[in-house]
């Protein structure tokens, strides 16, 4: 069972708890686990079958993007955190890739 | 309404005129509940660009557990646009993701990088899409004003564009 660090912004799908547990043997597995007891947050985290660009996924303080993404081995007790990324500035860039 | 220390305010204007032509970018942290900023954080610009900031994703792993080992929350996250005004661009607006921040701007455009110009200094608030404009308070120091005040008025209010 690891334990998910939900941000601010995400609360409302977890009944506002900063952290949930959740079981699966990789992230996909724990993103999906996620979508079963708190419906509706799988799709702020992934846009198609990847992470969203502007949301960071960190198990056991790694950043998943350099850990083989969402096939990153998840262990029993792993603690995983969600943050929405800290960006922005006067370029348009679109709404593409924004974690909403 | 967004109260901030003289200290603080100079050091988000210090930094921002520090990285131009680059966008700058920070947090002023503070205890949790307060809405009162008292750390102040200056972060790296991971983009180092001009038109956009973006916290490098180890930095904000950091950030946010030393906030939580605080018990703190990003108070003001704050950035710099470096050729337009100080309002948040529609990108700003899509990739708020900290409803109870106070989102502040500054503008070094127009030659207001050199140090004692006149410079744009904006609060806003970044809810659902949505970017409204606060007024900025600027006091000398916390202890003269009582803490997570919504409605009073000290008479130590002084005009942030000054």
């Amino acid at each position: 069972m690891a334990e998910v660090r939900i941000p601010t912004i995400l609360r409302p799908y977890t009944g506002g708890e900063r952290a949930v547990s959740a079981t699966g043997g990789t992230v996909a597995e724990i993103i999906d686990d996620l979508e079963a007891n708190h419906e509706g947050i799988k799709e702020r985290l992934l846009d198609g079958d990847d992470v969203r660009r502007f949301v960071n996924i960190y198990v056991d303080d790694e950043d998943i993007r350099f850990t083989g993404g969402l096939d990153t081995t998840v262990g029993d007790s792993a603690s995983i955190v969600i943050l929405p990324a800290v960006a922005g500035g006067a370029a348009d860039i679109g709404a593409a890739g924004a974690p909403r | 309404m967004l109260t901030i220390d003289r200290a603080t305010y100079d050091a988000i204007v210090a930094h921002a005129r520090r990285d131009h032509p680059d966008e700058a970018c920070g947090v002023v942290a503070g205890p949790a509940g307060s809405d009162r900023p008292t750390r102040f954080i200056p972060m790296l610009n991971a983009a180092m660009s001009p038109t956009f900031y973006e916290f490098d994703s180890g930095d904000l792993l950091r950030l946010y557990r030393e906030m939580d080992d605080n018990d703190e929350e990003p108070v003001v996250i704050y950035h710099s646009h470096t050729a337009t005004e100080a309002h948040p661009s529609r990108t700003d607006i899509n990739l708020a993701s900290e409803p109870n921040a106070h989102y502040v701007l500054v503008s070094t455009r127009d030659g207001a990088a050199v140090e004692g110009a006149e410079i744009e200094f904006r609060s806003f608030r970044i809810v659902d899409g949505v970017a409204t404009e606060e007024e900025v308070r600027v006091v000398e120091r916390y202890t003269d004003v009582p803490s997570n005040l919504t409605t009073d008025e000290p008479d130590t209010t002084q005009k942030a564009e000054d």
